[in-house]
């Protein structure tokens, strides 16, 4: 899948990808996967998928999912050593070429493919790669599974994934209809750089030593590179191709040691952007907040990276227990090993009781945190990809982004809290005082006390109220503002308010709802009021005067 | 105080308060009420009465919030149920109230804790316990032996009762609402107050009311309002010395403070539920040492209670500082029935006349 993803990156276009997972027989699996991306030419298909550490993007310096050329061919040859099945591989370059299928295996003394059948057939995708897989497994992380699909939607928000398991199925469909730039690679950066990938390169070059490091590393002027070449006491002009792996050496050393500064980050990174960020999580979680922010880009070791989070509160988030935390690196899910992960840590590390959100280590509550790492080379604990490492550079910009949402999420959650607080004190002085009134006047047996004037003194707006007695509905709507005000009320139910005392100026049905809208001119310190028969209920609004200076309540609730 | 004339109280102080909320809401203000913070931070020692009584930090209940506002419209409505109750002369058990709160909409009740609760408000701020608004506790009372004759209002007419010749080998039940229990008279030298029903039943069986005119009473545990008002009553109209025998452990001493010195739930009550006079008779932790009695280890939590218990006012006398210190250095606890280890006759024959001697009782 990451694989396809990065396939659609590089081709610009929009990723419509298709998983299928099916059981065959006890502990077997046969899993599809299927891209709508530039598809690869035959020739190269079977080293792609039938040898280990072919890796197309090995030595290219910018952001991609995978890296090394190991995920899909070592899965060829997990299928090949428990089910013995060869792996299908269809695909397309275009519309005028034809769709090529092969069976794959690996031999495995030489680690070269095993071409089994190589033959033109008939398809319906115009470019595209569909691989076919079978292997020994288990349904147990399908929860997981699903968690890993859903997330990665969340990050790729330009992808369509259809999903079939077993005999269910699934659809993760795209918010964006923007193909994401892909990013473009840069030459490697002197800080940055490891012994055998520049003897690779030196091995690899016809060029003088000041030539080779001006052209082949980023930053790297003519001033630079004879201070490198002075420092690791070479001459400017020896041949590189020539040189012994000792005096390689010294001048890693040395580029290493001279200043150079930051390599480019723009073209090489691909963030997602705020916009996106924010649209994937509401796609996925239906959340009451959610702010994203992305960082400017930054540099650890000579490697560009860029920080984005983002952070959700509210709505079908889990109320109780700990945050959930969504970790990325080059938008691929970490799925496992959360504990031991840079980004975890840099969360517990942040005071989140500052903004008003319980802790304990991590904080708590119904509050999911997104964490995304971008780099040409994201540092993570070990090769299976789990954790990202504790870089300090790259800790200090996960903190800041986080504290800064913070930040944003404690003003939404005071401004929500004093209007809950607002709507409290309205509910108590509409609905509760009045029968307070009523139960206090019947013990003292004197006449109904009318609580008007503490509503108008309280609350100093105009106050709609609507409540039910004996099948008859009234509606009520006090100016306690100090102007005149012209306005509409709205009212939406299952009554028709047929035989109300004052006709609704228009009145319309839709699935047995009727909306109802009165316009009316109340003066200051007056009262309209209406009264139809029926059964109450529905939602009741103002219309014409501002949020702020209005207050519906339904005092049957 | 007659049945009448509490009654009449009880329904002056409710009219009161509700006129106070109409007189209120008629000069255009919310309805509020002032209670006293009903917290252990807001006790103090009383040295008139010799009793704990709540302090003089209030709070000011304003029914500007909906929670608020929705407490006051509850205590409305008991104020309502109360005085039809009054008026038709009938009464009701607290968690009857709770299901009749059933059909009050808004103001029903959550849980039985909250009628509870807001019934404890009632009483506080009218001055009138829970008997008064004929409002009866779930739990019976515990039962009392001995040489006294009292008489009881029932329905049936009054009764004179011989809480030795008239009653079973149980005893007299005390009735969920002593005061208009008439104490007639007594042949009593002292009452003692036990916290088991076996050791209450181990001094029955032993003949201990006789030979020693003693008033048997079972606590029952963690004594209901009506035992410890009757124990104040017998203290403050006969004179007589009260003991109090519990197991010998941090929580039953907390039996005998609340029997002493009154709870910190009813501090507005202390003056008629505290029996300041009462004496803690057992079980010392000096007697686990001095009979080498069977025993547990003390838990971390029971420690926990100990060093609590050092720091609390009410157990700040040399007595109990020296029983406390001295049970945490044993870390042990005993039962009260642990005697039994030395027979059955043990507590009647030695443990009792020895300990009540050595407090000049007997």
């Amino acid at each position: 899948m990451d694989n396809a993803l990065d396939a659609c990156e590089e081709a610009q276009v929009l990723p419509d990808i298709y998983i299928s997972i099916k059981k065959t027989g006890p502990e077997m699996f046969r899993i599809i996967v299927e891209d709508n991306g530039p598809g690869i030419v035959p020739k190269q298909v079977p080293f792609v998928y039938g040898k280990l550490l072919y890796g197309s993007r090995f030595h290219q310096i910018r952001q991609t999912r995978g890296q090394q050329g190991i995920g899909i061919s070592a899965a060829v040859l997990y299928a090949q050593l428990t089910s013995g099945i060869p792996t299908v591989v269809i695909s397309r370059t275009g519309a005028k070429e034809p769709a090529h299928q092969f069976e794959i295996q690996i031999k495995i003394e030489t680690n070269e493919p095993d071409v089994i059948s190589d033959k033109v057939v008939e398809w319906d995708r115009i470019h595209g790669t569909r691989v076919q897989i079978e292997f020994k497994s288990t349904m147990s992380a399908k929860k997981k599974l699903l968690e890993y699909l859903k997330y990665t939607s969340v990050v790729n928000p330009h992808a369509r994934f259809r999903v079939e398991l077993d005999d269910e199925s699934f659809t993760f469909e795209r918010v964006s209809q923007e193909v994401i730039a892909c990013p473009v690679a840069i030459q490697p950066h002197p800080h940055g750089i490891e012994f055998g990938q520049l003897k690779r390169m030196a091995a690899a070059s016809d060029e003088k030593l000041l030539d080779f490091l001006v052209n082949g590393f980023s930053r790297v002027g003519k001033k630079t590179a004879q201070e490198m070449c002075d420092k690791a006491g070479l001459k400017a002009t020896v041949k590189v191709n020539g040189l012994p792996a000792e005096e390689l050496k010294n001048l890693l050393a040395a580029m290493q040691s001279v200043a150079v500064p930051a390599p480019p980050t723009t073209q090489c990174l691909s963030p997602i952007g705020e916009d996106l960020i924010r649209r994937g999580l509401d796609k996925e979680f239906q959340m009451d907040f959610v702010s994203a922010r992305t960082r400017p880009s930054s540099v650890y070791s000579g490697h560009p990276f860029v920080v984005e989070a983002a952070i959700g509160y509210g709505g079908r988030l889990e109320p109780e227990g700990n945050a959930i935390i969504l970790r990325f690196a080059n938008r691929v899910p970490l799925m496992y090993q959360q504990g031991a992960c840079a980004v975890t840590e840099c969360v517990s590390n942040v005071n989140w009781k500052a903004y008003n959100i319980s802790q304990q280590g991590l904080p708590l509550g119904p509050v999911l945190l997104l964490v995304h790492v971008a780099s040409t080379n994201v540092p993570f604990t070990s090769e299976s990809k789990d954790a990202i490492a504790s870089i300090p550079e790259i800790e200090k910009e996960i903190v800041l982004a986080l504290q800064d949402l913070g930040r944003e999420l404690k003003t939404f959650l005071s401004r929500r809290d004093r209007n809950k607080l607002a709507e409290d004190r309205a509910r108590a002085v509409c609905a509760v005082i009045p029968e307070i009134a009523a139960k206090v006047s019947e013990i003292v047996e004197k006449p109904l006390v009318d609580t008007t004037p503490i509503e108008g003194r309280l609350m100093k707006k105009l106050i709609a109220k609507k409540w039910t007695t004996d099948g008859n509905v009234t509606i009520e709507v006090n100016n306690y503002t100090s102007s005149d005000v012209e306005i509409s009320v709205y009212d939406i139910s299952a009554d028709n308010a047929a035989g109300a005392d004052m006709p609704p100026a228009f009145s319309t049905e839709m699935d047995g709802q009727f909306t109802k809208v009165w316009k009316m001119a109340i003066p200051k310190h007056t009262v309209w009021r209406v009264t139809y028969p029926g059964k109450g209920g529905g939602m009741l609004d103002i219309r014409g005067i501002e949020d702020n200076k209005k207050m519906v309540v339904d005092l049957d609730v | 105080m007659s049945k009448e004339e509490l009654d009449a109280r009880a329904m002056k102080a409710l009219m009161g308060i509700a006129s106070a909320w109409y007189d209120q809401m008629k000069g255009g203000e919310i309805p509020s009420i002032s209670l006293p913070t009903r917290t252990k931070y807001n006790i103090e020692y009383d040295d008139a009465s010799e009793v704990w009584k709540y302090g003089d930090k209030e709070s000011l209940r304003t029914a500007a919030t909906a929670k608020t506002a929705t407490h006051l419209l509850k205590m409305a409505y008991v104020i309502g149920f109360v005085k039809t109750q009054l008026r038709e002369n009938r009464s009701s058990t607290l968690r009857e109230m709770y299901y009749i709160s059933e059909g009050w909409k808004r103001a029903k009740f959550g849980a039985q804790d909250e009628s509870n609760f807001l019934v404890e408000d009632l009483e506080i701020i009218s001055d009138v316990p829970r008997e008064g608004f004929h409002l009866r506790p779930e739990e019976n009372g515990a039962s009392v032996y001995g040489p006294m004759r009292i008489r009881e209002p029932t329905r049936r007419g009054p009764k004179l009762i011989h809480c030795q010749d008239d009653v079973g080998e149980a005893g007299y039940s005390i009735p969920n609402n002593v005061e208009n229990l008439e104490l007639v008279d007594h042949d009593a030298k002292f009452l003692i107050a036990m916290e088991t029903g076996g050791m209450y039943d181990r001094l029955i069986e032993n003949g201990f009311d006789e030979e020693y005119n003693a008033i048997l009473l079972h606590l029952k545990g963690q004594p209901a309002r009506s035992s410890r008002r009757l124990l104040n009553r017998i203290s403050q109209t006969w004179n007589l010395p009260i003991l109090v025998f519990t197991d010998g452990d941090p929580w039953s001493y907390r039996i005998y403070a609340s029997v002493a010195y009154g709870a910190i739930k009813s501090a507005h009550m202390s003056e008629l539920l505290a029996t300041p006079k009462a004496q803690f008779l057992g079980l010392q932790p000096s007697d686990i040492r001095d009979y080498n009695l069977p025993s547990d280890k003390l838990s971390d939590k029971d420690v926990e209670a100990l060093n609590a218990e050092l720091t609390d006012p009410r157990f700040a006398t040399e007595y109990w500082k020296k029983q406390i210190n001295l049970q945490l250095e044993l870390g042990l606890k005993s039962e009260q029935q642990a005697f039994a280890a030395r027979g059955l006759d043990f507590v009647t024959k030695k443990y009792l006349p020895a300990r009540l001697t050595e407090m000049g009782v007997i």
